[in-house]
Parts: C-alpha cells; sequence; structure tokens
C-alpha cells in the first residue's frame, strides 16, 4: 500500500526536477528547508530521524538536492521527506512536506480492533513492516 | 496543493528569454541572440569600470562569444554540454582579482551559466575544521551556499601546508574537487592568491590544476593604468584633482612603484584616502572663512606632496 503523507502525496513520485523547483520555490519564501528518513512512516510517528541539520542561508535548490541524494545514498530503502519551516511569526510551523525517496516494497497498515466493555471497539492501525526490527524493515 | 509549484524566477536568465520557435535546421541569428542577452551591456561595463586587464577581459569576452554558441547550438539540437568555467586568478597583490570575481558572479549570471549570480568569499578559515570530522561538514556547508553563484577562494594556496602532513587542508581539497567534478553545473570555483605560491599550490596538487579550465594572469598596471585607477576612484568618491595636484600625483605614482610593498591599484587607493585625510586637515584649519562645493570636492598638490615617498632620504636608504 502506497504511503500518502505530507504535500503532493496524491501525486505521482516526482522527479528530481520536480523536486528541485518545489524547494527553489520554497527557498525563494524564505523558509528554511531541512531532511528527514525514517523506516517507521506510522501516520502518528511525528518523530523522523533528522539527516543533518537544517539548512539555512542557501541560495540554490541544487545544495539541498544535494543532501537529499547523500541521505538516499545512506538509506535507499527508507522513507525521506523535506521539511520547509516558515519562521515568521505567526506561522513558525511546516508550510511544506513531501515525501522524496519510499520503499519499492510498502507492506502497508493493519487495523487492530480491541474489545472494550459495553461492545466498544478500539482501533489500532500498525505498520506490517514495523514488527520486525528496526533497520530490517524494507 | 499544486498552487505551491513556482517556476524560477529569473528576470536575467537566457534560457527564459531565448525564443523557443527555432529548431531543426533553420538559420540561428547569432547576432540578435547576442543583442537579447544583453552581454555587450556587461562588457562595456567593464569596460568602462575596469582599467587595464587586457588579457582578463580578453578571456571574459571569449567566455561569452563560447556560452552564446552553445545557446546556437542547443537551438539546432547539437550537443551543448556545460563547459567548465572553474578558474585560477593569479597575479600580485592589488591587481584585481576579487573584484573581477565579483564581476565575474554577474557576468556569469547574465550569461546564464550560474543561477542566482551570488558570489561566496571564503579563505582557509572558512573551509577547514580544527579537528577531526570537523573539515567535512564546513566545506559541504560552504559548498552549498555557494551553490547557483560563484565559490571564490582567496589566498587558496593556504589550503595545502606540505610542512604538516597531518593538516586537513587536504581534507578540504578532496571534497572541493569531488564537487567540482560532479556539480559542475550548479557553481563556479575560482581559487586566486599570488603567483609564485599558486603556482607551488598547483604543482603538488595536480588533479586541483587539471579541474581548472582557466589560468587567468593578472598583470601589473602601468603608471598611465594607476593613474587612471586613481581618477576612476576619485570619480566614484565625488573627489577630483587640480591640475597640479594631478600632475604630483603622476610624480607619486613614478616613485611609489620603486619602493617595496608596492600593491598596485589598493596602494594608489590608500595613497587617495590619505590624501583625502589630509584635505580635510587643510580644510578644516581654514574655518574661518565659508566653504564653496569646490574647495570640498578638489585636491591639491600640497595633499600629494606631503606624502612619505616625497622624502628624499627614504629614496636614498633601502628600508627593510
Amino acid at each position: 500500500m502506497r504511503i500518502t503523507q505530507g504535500t503532493f502525496s496524491f501525486l505521482p513520485d516526482f522527479t528530481d526536477e520536480e523536486i528541485k523547483s518545489q524547494i527553489q520555490y520554497a527557498i525563494e519564501q524564505g523558509w528554511a528547508l531541512s531532511i528527514e528518513f525514517t523506516d517507521d512512516a506510522h501516520p502518528r510517528n511525528t518523530y523522523w530521524e533528522m539527516w543533518g541539520q537544517p539548512m539555512f542561508d542557501l541560495r540554490d535548490a541544487a545544495a539541498i538536492l544535494y543532501e537529499v541524494n547523500a541521505c538516499r545514498k545512506a538509506y535507499p530503502g527508507r522513507y525521506i521527506k523535506v521539511n520547509a519551516f516558515d519562521s515568521t511569526r505567526g506561522f513558525e510551523t511546516m508550510r511544506l512536506s513531501f515525501i522524496v525517496n519510499r520503499p519499492t516494497d510498502e507492506p502497508g497498515f493493519g487495523l487492530v480492533r480491541q474489545e472494550g466493555a459495553g461492545r466498544n471497539i478500539r482501533y489500532t492501525i500498525t505498520g506490517y513492516a514495523a514488527t520486525r526490527a528496526e533497520g530490517e524493515r524494507y | 496543493m499544486t498552487t505551491a509549484t513556482a517556476p524560477l524566477a529569473d528576470g536575467h536568465d537566457l534560457q527564459s528569454s531565448a525564443p523557443p520557435n527555432v529548431a531543426g535546421e533553420g538559420p540561428v541569428d547569432l547576432a540578435s541572440l547576442f543583442e537579447e542577452s544583453r552581454i555587450q551591456e556587461v562588457l562595456d561595463q567593464l569596460d568602462r569600470e575596469l582599467v587595464g586587464l587586457k588579457p582578463v577581459k580578453n578571456r571574459i569576452r571569449e567566455i561569452a562569444a563560447l556560452l552564446l554558441v552553445d545557446r546556437a547550438r542547443k537551438q539546432l539540437g547539437l550537443s551543448a554540454a556545460a563547459p567548465s568555467l572553474h578558474m585560477s586568478f593569479t597575479g600580485n597583490p592589488g591587481t584585481g582579482k576579487t573584484t573581477v570575481a565579483m564581476r565575474m558572479a554577474q557576468i556569469l549570471h547574465r550569461l546564464g551559466y550560474v543561477r542566482k549570480g551570488h558570489l561566496v568569499a571564503v579563505t582557509r578559515d572558512d573551509l577547514v575544521g580544527q579537528y577531526i570530522g570537523h573539515t567535512a561538514p564546513k566545506t559541504k556547508e560552504i559548498l552549498k551556499r555557494a551553490m547557483g553563484g560563484v565559490l571564490f577562494i582567496d589566498e587558496a594556496y593556504y589550503l595545502y601546508r606540505p610542512e604538516n602532513e597531518r593538516d586537513y587542508g587536504q581534507e578540504a581539497i578532496e571534497i572541493l574537487l569531488q564537487v567540482m567534478e560532479n556539480q559542475r553545473d550548479d557553481l563556479v570555483v575560482i581559487v586566486a592568491g599570488y603567483q609564485d605560491r599558486m603556482e607551488r599550490f598547483f604543482h603538488s596538487n595536480p588533479g586541483l590544476s587539471s579541474r581548472i579550465a582557466h589560468h587567468l594572469e593578472f598583470p601589473d598596471y602601468s603608471a598611465e593604468e594607476l593613474l587612471a585607477i586613481a581618477k576612476l576612484i576619485l570619480q566614484q568618491s565625488e573627489y577630483r584633482f587640480s591640475p597640479a595636484a594631478e600632475a604630483a600625483f603622476q610624480d607619486y605614482i613614478a616613485r611609489r612603484i620603486t619602493l617595496p610593498h608596492f600593491a598596485n591599484a589598493r596602494s594608489i587607493r590608500n595613497a587617495l584616502d590619505r590624501a583625502r585625510l589630509r584635505q580635510a586637515n587643510r580644510l578644516f584649519g581654514e574655518r574661518g572663512r565659508k566653504l564653496s562645493r569646490q574647495d570640498l570636492v578638489t585636491l591639491e598638490a600640497e595633499e600629494i606632496r606631503a606624502s612619505r615617498v616625497f622624502d628624499e632620504t627614504l629614496l636614498r636608504q633601502t628600508p627593510s
């Protein structure tokens, strides 16, 4: 099952050229770019790992694509996303976040139903891949 | 959310200003391409604002022509691989290496070779770290900042210290080489330094020398060129010589060239700064009278003649 998270997630995967123009747009808005990766892409997992520091003071998208490619080389089988943080007062949050790399095989998520008191049902989502140890998931 | 997509907004870009109609076998009008790119404007400005430097200007003209022809080739569907434009500037102090590097960033931007046209000027301290593992991220940080523009490494020979084999400079050079080779479309690297030391530097780093396509030598200025530079500097800061002062300054240049520590245009600028100081002091001394505009902009001969260079005892002894 293809994971759809963040901006553009219902579009086909971006080419490097398309990623570059999105990054360039973010730079021109004055947002700080950062790269994160994970092998546990649960929708509620907001704590992905950082690939280096967030990047400030850059003028051209090539620099960030350079880091994206370095991250892809180190973790080819993981999810990698690019975040753009807006520090303007009032926003102070992510303005743009999109996946730039995903594993070739995505097993998807299973739904666990737990019977509660009074015919209550509690739902839990678990990634099939997440049952394996970290680093062996994809 | 496709509204977030924005094209590269780049007014000067050649790519964006080219007419899309020509394709296939049709003739290409080089003159109109030249017209559109407004290269002449840049070259004229260069001629106006930089005195002398014949070989440098010629090379810039050649590069401009090459990039233009490449554009024409692309229109006809011929292969036009981006040429390597890494450069090395060598020359004595004050011959305009840094000034030209600043210009180069603008020129390459106008020609559509670099996308942003900013200049990142660094020295050894910005690239080389202080402990193991510090250099690589530091160098990469700078390289990323320079992408889309020009990276100018001043006094590049300090990167390599042969006397210390554990020096981290070597590591910075290796990363530099790798990026210069692989990201050729993303940034232009200019290394600069004094002639003799740069030669030794290239000799011990043949990889670097061979990746730099353009080795530009900045010649020393002649006395006439130095005077022209002086007038240009004065004009920019809204001063001028009185006729007597101009003659005195010619005299000054002739003497200054023979003295040690002569740094071409830089010496001229310093001399003018000191002359302005003396002029201000003179005007301050005549506080009683009303000053006209003329008084405020004119440098007199006495300001020039007061220089240490005209001290005869100095000329006779040879200062160290």
